[in-house]
C-alpha cells in the first residue's frame, strides 16, 4: 500500500467492553418483566441492536415476537408488551394509543417502556397527559456508545443534528454529556480537552458535572486527549461530493450502521447482499481510504495476486494440496467473494456517477471551493435545476458559497428551484437560512476594511466580472477567508498525485483539505488555540482547551478521541486517519451519526404528509 | 458462681451538681429524661387546669441549665418523653401528641386514633426500637395502641385483653423477634398482646403465693424482665420468660416508685434498681441487696450501662463497676494493670521499686495485658484525675514494648478529651465511653448540633478527623438553617454570615438552608442565599415554590437541563395566564425552541398563537404553508395559502409571497384541467405539471403556463427537448430544434438522442454544437476519432485526456 503504518502508532483500545455492557444492561431490563413478552422496537434502532444482541439473545430472556414499531394498530396476543424505543413524543404517543386501544377492550397487559439512551420528562407528561402514567413502567437503557468500528463509535442519534442546529433544542446535550461520560469512566482520565463550537461546550460542561457527582477512581488512561467539534463549524465538508471510497459507498448506497446493503446490479445476480463494512473485511480495510480513483488499480492488482494464490495448486503434490485446502483456501475464497463485491460496487458506482457527469459536479464543487469561474457554476447549477437532475444536493452548496450572490442570481435560482421541485420547499429554504447554510445578503450592507482587502486581492487574481459577487461573499460565510488562513484550498497548478497523498486534501482529489480535521491537526499542532485567534473568530469562537494535572502518559495522550456533534462523514473519518499514520496518532471518532450532504440537506426537510 | 459483695460491683458516681433551681424539688411533676444522658423535661403540676394558673413546661439540658420553659396552654397531659432526635413528645389525655424540639418550640402533632378523643388516655408510654422512636397508649375502654415509628405513623389497635377493667395493674412495651408488644399484668394474670392475639403466658418459677404483680420493668435492650410482686418479691428472668434469673424478697410490701434495670452489656450481675419515696435498693441476681437512703425526691434514668439517679440538688450514675477496674482498684490486688500503676506510681516518685514491679509484670509476660488494662480501665473512667493517671501509667508500660500497636492507646486519648469535653456541665452530656460508643460520633455530632454547640461540634469533627460530608459541613448545614432563623438580623447581614462561614464546603447545599429560609417566611433571604448555590439545577424547584418562576427559568435554562426547563416551562404554562406566558418564553430562547418542538408535535395552535404574539409573520406563513398540506379541500387548502401570502407580505418577504400566490395559482389550473381531462395533477410542482401536460399531448395547456409562470426559456427548451424524444417524435425534435436558436445549446439533443440510443437522430446535431462542446458530443455518440480531431484542432491538452478516459482502459479485470 501507498502508506505504511508507523511503527509508533499506539494501538487502539478494545471497544467490544461497551457492547458488552449495553447487551448486559440490556437484558437486565428486560428480566424487570418477568415471563414472556412481545418486544416492540423502534424502526431505527433495529440495526443497532443487531449489532448488540441478536434474536436468540433476546428469546432467551422470554422475548416472545419481536415488532417493529410501524405506528400501527398491534395484534399482539401476549398479555406483557416491551417497548423499546427512542424518546420521541411521537412514539410515545402511539404508545399511548396502544395501551387506551386495550383499555377500551376491556384488556389488562402489563406495558413497560425502555427509553434510550435516555427519556425526557416531555414523554412523561405525554404519559400523563394521555392518562396511562401510572400503567405503563418506564425504564432507561443507557445505550450510548455503538462501536461500528475499531475506530468508529456511534450515537445513532440522527435527529441531534436538525434538533440542536436548526431548531435551537437542547436537549441532547445531557446526552452527549453522558456518552462522553461513559466513555471516560472506560477510558479516560483525559488529560486534554479541545473543543470548539457552542454545543460542544455545552457537552464538555455536562459532562464535567457529571464527573463531578460521581465517584472517581484512579485509572492508567487508554485515551488521553480529547476534542470536540461542532457540526456548524464546518458545514462546507460533509456538502462535498464524497470521492475517497468508504465514503463514495455511503453517498451512493448509503451505509447503514456499518452495514450496506448491494443491489443486483453490484452482486450480479437477483440478490441483493448485506454486507458488513468495517476492518474485518480485509479488502474493504485496504481500499477504504483510497481515492477512488486507485480503486480500481488496486482491485485488479490484488485479483492478479489472487489468480496467482489459486495457480500455485497446479505442480502440487497431494500433501501440498492438503495443507493448501485446509489452510489457505478458505481465506483465498472469502478474499474471491469479497474481491468481487467490491469490484462490482466501484463497476456500478463508476456507471452512476459517469451518468450523472460526476466529473462535471465535481469540477463544479472545486471552482466553488477555489473561487473561480463563478458564473460557470452558476449556469450549471441551473441547468441541473431545470433539468431536474440531482436532488436538493447541489443547490444549497452553491448557495451556500453564493451567500453574497446578488438578490437577483439568488432569488432567480430559488424560483426556479420550486419550480423544479415545489413551493414546500420555501420550508426548506427557510429552514437553510436559519441554520445559516443559506445567507441572504441584504442590499447595501457595507463591508468592513478586511472584507474589502479581502475582495480586491480576489480581484487581482480573477477577472472582473466576478467582483461584485466575489467582494461580498466574505461578509458572511468567512470561508473564503478561513481558506486563506488555514491554506485549505491547495494550489492548483500543481499536479496531486492521488496514489500518493501529499496531504489530507487527497480525499477531495487534493482539491480542499476538509476544514473540521484541519483546525483538528492545527490544534494538536500547536497544543491549544494559541495563534489560531483570527480563525476561530472567524468561526464565532466558543473555543476551549484544558489540560488537567495528570502525568501525561505519551501513548494515551497520542490516541485522540474526537467527538463530533451533528454528525461526520466517511471521508473526515479517512482524513483523521492519515493525518494520525503521518504523525503517529491514533484518531477514534465519537459521533452523534454518520453524515453526508443527502443526509445534511434531508434533515432540513419538513415533513408534512 | 463467683460473687462478689454488693458494693464492690456497684459504684455510684457524683456527676452533677444541678445547676437548677427547683423550688419545690421533683414533687408533683411529669419527668421525662432522655438516656444517653439526653435533656430533662418538667411539667409542674400536670393537673392544673384552670386557665389562670397553668402548668409550666421545663426543657433543661441533664446537667440542669435551662433550655426552655413556657406555661403549658393544650390539654391535660399524660406522659412526656424524647425521641431519639431529641424530640420532647407530650401526650395528652385526648391522645394527641404534640412534638416540640429542645429549645420548646412546637413542631408538628399526631393523634393517637379518633376513639381515644372519646374513651381518653389512662397511661402512656415512649419507647425505643431498631425502628425509631415509638408510643403505646392504654385507653379508658382498656385498648391498646401502638405507634412503632411516631416519623412513619402506623397505628396498631391492639386486640381486646380478657377480663381487663380500666388500666392494667402494671405494663411494659417489649421488642422481640421483630416485632412490638406489649406484656402487661391484670392481678396475677400476665398477658402478651400483639397485632393479632392476645396470650397468657406465666414466668418460670415465680411463686404461687402471689396475688398481683404491681410493678415490671424490661431492660435497656429488652432482654431481661424484672416482676415486682404485692408480696414484697422481686422476680428477674429473660423477657422470653423462658428462664428465671433470680427471685428476691425485698420485704418491702407497697410497690416501688420507680424499678430500672441496672447492667452494663455482657454482665455477668445484672441488678435491678428499685425507688421508693426515702429508699433506693439495688438488687442484684446473688440475692444480695443494697439500701441507699435517699433524702429527697428522685427520677431513675435507664441507661445502656447503668441508671442515672436525677434528684432537685445532684445527679449521680450508678453503674456496675466494669470487671477491668475491679481488677485494677481492687485492694491489694495483683492484676498486671495495677502492678503497672503501681510500677509508674513508684517511677514518678523516682523509686526503684518501679524496676522491681515492672519485672514482676514482664516476668509473667503480661506488660502488653497490663498496658491494655489502663488503657481500657481509663476509658471508663469518670474521674479527669484518674484516667491521667491510667493513661500515664499505660504510656510508662508502652516505652518497654516493642511492638505494641499504640492505635487503642490513641484512640482512647482522642474519645476521652471529647468525652470529657461535653460533659462539661456547660453543655450536659453525661456520656459513658460504653455509651459514646454505642451511639457513634455522628450521632453525638447531631445532638450537639440540636443544642446548637456548634462550635464544638465542629472543633471534635476537626479532632477526631471526620470526613466533611459525615462532620463539618453537617454541622455547617445544621448550623445555617438556624441562622436563617434569626429574626434580628438582616437578610443581608445572614446571607453574608452564611457565606462567610460556609464557603463552598463539599456537601452543604445552599438551596436546603434557602429552602429553611423560606419555610420562616424570608423569601428575600432565600433567594440570596440561592444565589451561592453553585448548581442551578438546584435553584429551580424552590424558586417555583417561591413564585420567582421567571428567575427559575433563567436558572434552569443556565443549568443546561433540558427536562428542568422543561418542567418550568409546563409549571409556567399552568400557572400563568397565555399572554404573560409567552412573554416570558420570549425573553428565554432555550426555553422556547423547547416549547415550539412540542408544540410542533402535541399542539398545533398553540405554534400559531406563540407566533401571532411574537408578530413573526415569517414563521407564521411558513406555518400556514405547512398547515395547508394538512387541508383535505381545494378551497380550505387555498384560504390557508392567502393567509400564508398575507403573513409573507406583512414579514415583507415578497418572493415568498409570490410563490405562494403562484402555487394557489398553479393548484386552480390543475383542478381545472383534472376535472376537464382527468389529467391528475393536483399537488405536483410546475416542472411536474408541465412534464405530464406534455407527456399527454397537450402542448398548448404547457405552452399557457410557461407563458404565465414565465418559466426561463431554457427549462421549458429541456422539458419540451425530453418529453419529444421519449416519446421518439423525432421529425417534431427537428423541427423544435429549427424554431429559433437553442438557449440550451445542441450538445443536449446529442444526449437525448443518445438516451434512446438513436445514434442516427445524435449525428444530426452533432455538427450545430459550437466547437468547445465538440469533443464531448463526438464522444457521445461514441465516434471517438471525431473526438479525437476535434480535440487536436482545438489543441486542448485536457480535452485529449478526456478522450483517453474514455477510451476501454488499458488493463481488463
Amino acid at each position: 500500500m501507498a502508506h505504511s503504518a508507523r511503527r509508533d502508532s499506539p494501538e487502539l483500545p478494545d471497544f467490544s467492553v461497551l457492547k458488552r455492557l449495553a447487551r448486559d444492561q440490556l437484558i437486565y431490563l428486560l428480566e424487570q418483566l418477568p415471563g414472556k413478552k412481545d418486544l416492540f422496537i423502534e424502526a431505527d434502532l433495529m440495526s443497532p441492536l443487531d449489532r448488540i444482541a441478536n434474536v436468540s439473545t433476546l428469546k432467551q430472556h422470554e422475548v416472545d415476537k419481536l415488532y417493529k414499531v410501524e405506528y400501527k394498530p398491534v395484534v399482539s396476543t401476549s398479555d406483557q408488551l416491551c417497548f423499546l424505543i427512542r424518546p420521541r413524543i411521537q412514539t410515545v404517543k402511539w404508545v399511548c394509543d396502544v395501551v387506551n386501544a386495550d383499555k377500551a377492550a376491556g384488556k389488562f397487559k402489563r406495558y413497560k417502556i425502555i427509553f434510550t439512551p435516555q427519556k425526557f420528562y416531555a414523554c412523561e407528561t405525554v404519559l400523563e397527559e394521555q392518562g396511562i402514567f401510572g400503567d405503563v413502567s418506564t425504564d432507561e437503557w443507557a445505550f450510548y456508545l455503538l462501536p461500528l468500528d475499531e475506530d468508529i463509535i456511534n450515537l445513532e442519534l440522527p435527529e441531534f443534528f436538525r434538533d440542536n442546529f436548526l431548531e435551537g433544542d437542547q436537549r441532547w446535550v445531557r446526552t452527549g454529556g453522558s456518552a462522553l461520560h461513559l466513555f471516560h469512566s472506560i477510558y479516560g482520565p483525559f488529560s486534554k480537552v479541545y473543543g470548539i463550537g457552542r454545543c460542544s461546550k455545552m457537552v464538555y460542561e455536562s459532562w464535567r458535572e457529571q464527573v463531578k457527582e460521581g465517584e472517581q477512581k484512579a485509572r492508567q488512561a487508554e485515551v488521553g486527549t480529547v476534542f470536540l467539534i461542532d457540526r456548524d463549524v464546518d458545514f462546507v465538508t460533509p456538502l462535498c461530493s464524497q470521492v475517497v471510497y468508504e465514503g463514495l459507498v455511503d453517498d451512493i448506497f448509503r451505509i447503514k450502521c456499518g452495514c450496506v446493503e448491494f443491489g443486483p446490479d453490484v452482486t450480479s445476480s437477483d440478490k441483493s447482499i448485506k454486507v458488513m463494512l468495517n476492518s474485518q473485511d480485509k479488502v474493504f480495510n485496504e481500499i477504504r481510504n483510497e481515492h477512488f480513483s486507485n480503486v480500481f488499480g488496486f482491485l485488479s492488482q490484488k485479483a492478479r495476486n489472487l489468480q496467482t494464490a489459486y495457480d500455485k495448486r497446479r505442480g502440487m503434490d497431494i500433501k501440498q494440496m492438503k495443507t493448501f485446502v485446509s489452510e489457505e483456501l478458505k481465506g483465498l475464497k472469502q478474499e474471491h467473494r469479497l474481491l468481487s463485491l467490491h469490484i462490482g460496487a466501484s463497476e456500478s458506482m463508476m456507471k452512476k456517477k459517469t451518468k450523472q457527469d460526476f466529473q462535471e459536479l465535481l469540477k463544479t464543487e472545486h471552482s466553488l471551493l477555489e473561487g473561480f469561474e463563478i458564473r460557470e457554476c452558476i449556469s450549471f447549477i441551473e441547468e441541473h435545476i431545470n433539468r431536474q437532475v440531482s436532488y436538493l444536493k447541489l443547490c444549497p452548496l452553491s448557495l451556500y458559497f453564493f451567500t453574497g450572490l446578488l438578490p437577483k442570481d439568488y432569488r432567480s435560482l430559488k424560483a426556479q428551484y420550486l419550480q423544479s421541485y415545489g413551493v414546500d420547499h420555501l420550508l426548506t429554504f427557510a429552514n437553510l437560512k436559519q441554520l445559516g447554510l443559506l445567507v441572504e445578503q441584504q442590499p447595501g450592507e457595507t463591508l468592513t476594511v478586511m472584507e474589502s482587502k479581502m475582495g480586491k486581492l480576489v480581484n487581482d487574481k480573477t477577472a472582473g466580472k466576478l467582483t461584485d459577487a466575489f467582494s461580498s461573499l466574505a461578509k458572511k460565510s468567512n470561508f473564503r477567508a478561513l481558506s486563506r488562513r488555514l491554506s485549505l484550498v491547495p494550489k492548483s497548478d500543481e499536479e496531486y498525485d492521488l496514489r500518493v497523498p501529499r496531504d489530507m486534501a487527497y480525499i477531495f482529489s487534493g482539491a480542499y483539505i476538509p476544514l473540521s480535521c484541519k483546525l483538528i491537526e492545527q490544534v494538536l499542532e500547536r497544543d491549544g488555540w494559541t495563534g489560531l485567534e483570527e480563525v476561530t473568530r472567524l468561526l464565532n469562537g466558543h473555543e476551549f482547551a484544558v489540560t488537567a494535572d495528570l502525568r501525561p502518559q505519551s501513548d494515551a495522550q497520542r490516541i485522540i478521541l474526537v467527538m463530533f456533534l451533528g454528525g461526520c462523514t466517511f471521508s473526515e473519518i479517512s482524513a483523521l486517519r492519515f493525518l494520525g499514520r503521518e504523525r503517529g496518532y491514533k484518531f477514534i471518532v465519537l459521533t452523534t451519526a454518520i453524515t453526508n450532504s443527502a443526509r445534511l440537506i434531508e434533515a432540513m426537510l419538513d415533513n408534512h404528509v | 458462681v463467683h460473687c462478689h459483695t454488693a458494693d464492690q460491683y456497684t459504684l455510684k458516681t457524683e456527676l452533677y451538681e444541678m445547676c437548677w433551681n427547683l423550688r419545690d424539688g421533683l414533687r408533683d411533676c411529669l419527668v421525662a429524661a432522655a438516656p444517653y444522658g439526653g435533656p430533662i423535661a418538667l411539667l409542674r403540676e400536670p393537673h392544673r387546669r384552670s386557665p389562670s394558673s397553668r402548668p409550666q413546661l421545663e426543657i433543661y439540658s441533664a446537667s440542669g441549665n435551662s433550655l426552655a420553659s413556657f406555661p403549658w396552654k393544650s390539654g391535660p397531659v399524660v406522659q412526656l418523653g424524647w425521641t431519639v432526635n431529641d424530640e420532647l413528645l407530650c401526650i395528652q389525655e385526648d391522645g394527641t401528641v404534640l412534638i416540640y424540639d429542645l429549645f420548646g418550640s412546637f413542631k408538628r402533632h399526631f393523634s393517637m386514633g379518633q376513639e381515644v378523643v372519646q374513651s381518653q388516655v389512662l397511661e402512656a408510654k415512649v419507647f425505643h426500637s431498631p425502628y425509631g422512636t415509638g408510643v403505646a397508649i392504654v385507653t379508658g375502654s382498656s385498648r391498646f395502641t401502638l405507634a412503632t415509628n411516631i416519623d412513619d405513623l402506623k397505628l396498631r389497635r391492639l386486640p381486646e385483653v380478657p377480663g381487663l377493667q380500666g388500666a392494667p395493674s402494671c405494663w411494659a412495651v417489649l421488642t422481640q423477634d421483630r416485632q412490638t408488644k406489649v406484656l402487661l399484668a391484670n392481678g396475677a394474670d400476665l398477658f402478651i398482646l400483639d397485632n393479632t392475639s392476645c396470650t397468657a403466658v406465666s414466668p418460670p418459677g415465680l411463686s404461687p403465693q402471689v396475688s398481683s404483680i404491681v410493678h415490671m420493668s424490661v431492660s435497656f435492650s429488652y432482654k431481661y424482665l424484672a416482676l415486682f410482686t404485692d408480696t414484697g418479691h422481686l422476680w428477674t428472668g429473660s423477657a422470653h420468660l423462658q428462664d428465671k434469673l433470680s427471685e428476691v424478697d425485698t420485704k418491702i410490701r407497697n410497690p416501688p416508685k420507680q424499678m430500672v434495670w441496672c447492667r452494663r452489656p455482657k454482665s455477668q450481675q445484672p441488678s435491678v434498681v428499685l425507688m421508693w419515696d426515702r429508699l433506693l435498693l439495688v438488687a442484684g441476681v446473688c440475692n444480695d441487696i443494697i439500701q441507699f437512703p435517699v433524702e429527697e425526691q428522685c427520677v431513675c434514668v435507664g441507661e445502656l450501662d447503668g441508671v442515672r439517679v436525677v434528684s432537685s440538688s445532684r445527679q449521680e450514675l450508678l453503674q456496675e463497676v466494669p470487671l477491668v477496674c475491679q481488677e485494677i482498684f481492687k485492694i491489694a490486688s495483683m492484676a498486671p494493670g495495677a502492678l503497672l500503676l503501681e510500677a509508674h506510681r513508684e517511677y514518678e516518685k523516682c523509686s526503684q521499686k518501679a524496676d522491681e514491679y515492672l519485672r514482676e509484670i514482664k516476668e509473667q509476660s503480661m506488660l502488653g495485658e497490663a498496658v491494655r488494662q489502663c488503657v481500657e480501665a481509663a476509658g471508663h473512667e469518670y474521674d479527669i484525675q484518674t484516667q491521667k493517671t491510667l493513661l500515664r501509667a499505660a504510656s510508662f508500660g508502652k516505652c518497654f514494648l516493642t511492638d505494641f500497636s499504640p492505635d487503642s492507646f490513641v484512640a482512647t486519648c482522642r474519645e476521652l478529651r471529647v468525652l470529657n469535653a461535653v460533659r462539661e456541665a456547660g453543655v450536659g452530656l453525661p456520656l459513658t465511653h460504653s455509651q459514646f460508643k454505642q451511639m457513634t460520633v455522628q450521632v453525638l455530632i447531631d445532638r450537639l448540633v440540636y443544642r446548637q454547640f456548634y462550635p464544638l461540634a465542629i472543633e471534635i469533627c476537626r479532632y477526631l478527623k471526620t470526613p466533611d460530608y459525615q462532620g463539618v459541613s453537617r454541622v455547617l448545614k445544621h448550623w445555617a438553617s438556624c441562622k436563617v432563623q434569626q429574626k434580628d438580623l438582616s437578610d443581608e447581614a445572614i446571607a453574608r454570615a452564611v457565606c462567610l462561614k460556609v464557603g463552598d464546603s463539599a456537601g452543604v447545599s445552599y438551596s436546603h438552608i434557602a429552602a429553611k429560609a423560606y419555610e420562616c417566611g424570608r423569601t428575600e433571604l432565600a433567594i440570596k442565599l440561592l444565589d451561592y448555590e453553585a448548581r442551578s439545577g438546584e435553584q429551580v424547584p424552590l424558586l417555583l415554590k417561591m413564585k420567582r418562576s421567571q428567575l427559575a427559568l433563567s436558572k434552569a435554562v443556565e443549568s443546561g437541563d433540558t427536562d428542568l426547563v422543561y418542567t418550568v416551562v409546563t409549571y409556567l404554562k399552568n400557572e400563568m395566564n397565555r399572554g404573560d406566558f409567552f412573554m416570558t418564553l420570549r425573553n428565554q430562547p432555550v426555553a422556547l425552541s423547547l416549547y415550539r418542538q412540542f408544540c410542533k408535535l402535541q399542539e398545533q395552535d398553540t405554534l400559531k398563537d406563540l407566533y401571532n404574539q411574537d408578530d413573526d409573520h415569517q414563521e407564521l406563513a411558513n406555518y400556514y404553508v405547512t398547515a395547508s398540506y394538512r387541508e383535505k379541500r381545494l378551497e380550505s387548502r387555498l384560504s390557508v395559502l392567502q393567509s400564508a401570502v398575507d403573513e409573507y407580505n406583512k414579514a415583507k418577504n415578497e418572493f415568498a409571497a409570490k410563490a405562494t400566490e403562484d402555487e394557489m395559482r398553479l393548484l386552480r389550473f390543475q383542478r381545472k384541467l383534472d376535472d376537464e381531462k382527468g389529467a391528475g395533477l393536483l399537488g405536483l410542482s410546475l416542472q411536474a405539471t408541465m412534464e405530464a401536460l406534455l407527456a399527454l399531448g397537450l402542448h398548448k395547456q404547457a405552452e399557457q403556463l410557461y407563458r404565465d409562470f414565465r418559466v426561463p426559456d431554457k427549462r421549458y427548451w429541456w422539458l419540451k427537448l425530453k418529453s419529444l424524444a421519449e416519446k421518439e417524435e423525432w421529425e417534431e425534435l427537428e423541427k423544435f430544434s429549427k424554431s429559433k436558436k437553442s438557449p440550451i445549446g445542441y450538445l443536449p439533443f446529442v444526449e437525448v438522442c443518445m438516451k434512446r440510443h438513436n445514434k442516427h437522430e445524435a449525428k444530426k446535431y452533432v455538427s450545430k454544437v459550437p466547437p468547445e462542446q465538440k469533443v464531448k458530443a463526438h464522444l457521445a455518440v461514441g465516434d471517438l476519432e471525431g473526438a479525437a480531431d476535434a480535440a487536436i484542432e482545438r489543441r486542448s491538452e485536457a480535452e485529449m485526456g478526456r478522450c483517453l478516459l474514455v477510451a476501454p482502459p488499458p488493463t481488463g479485470c
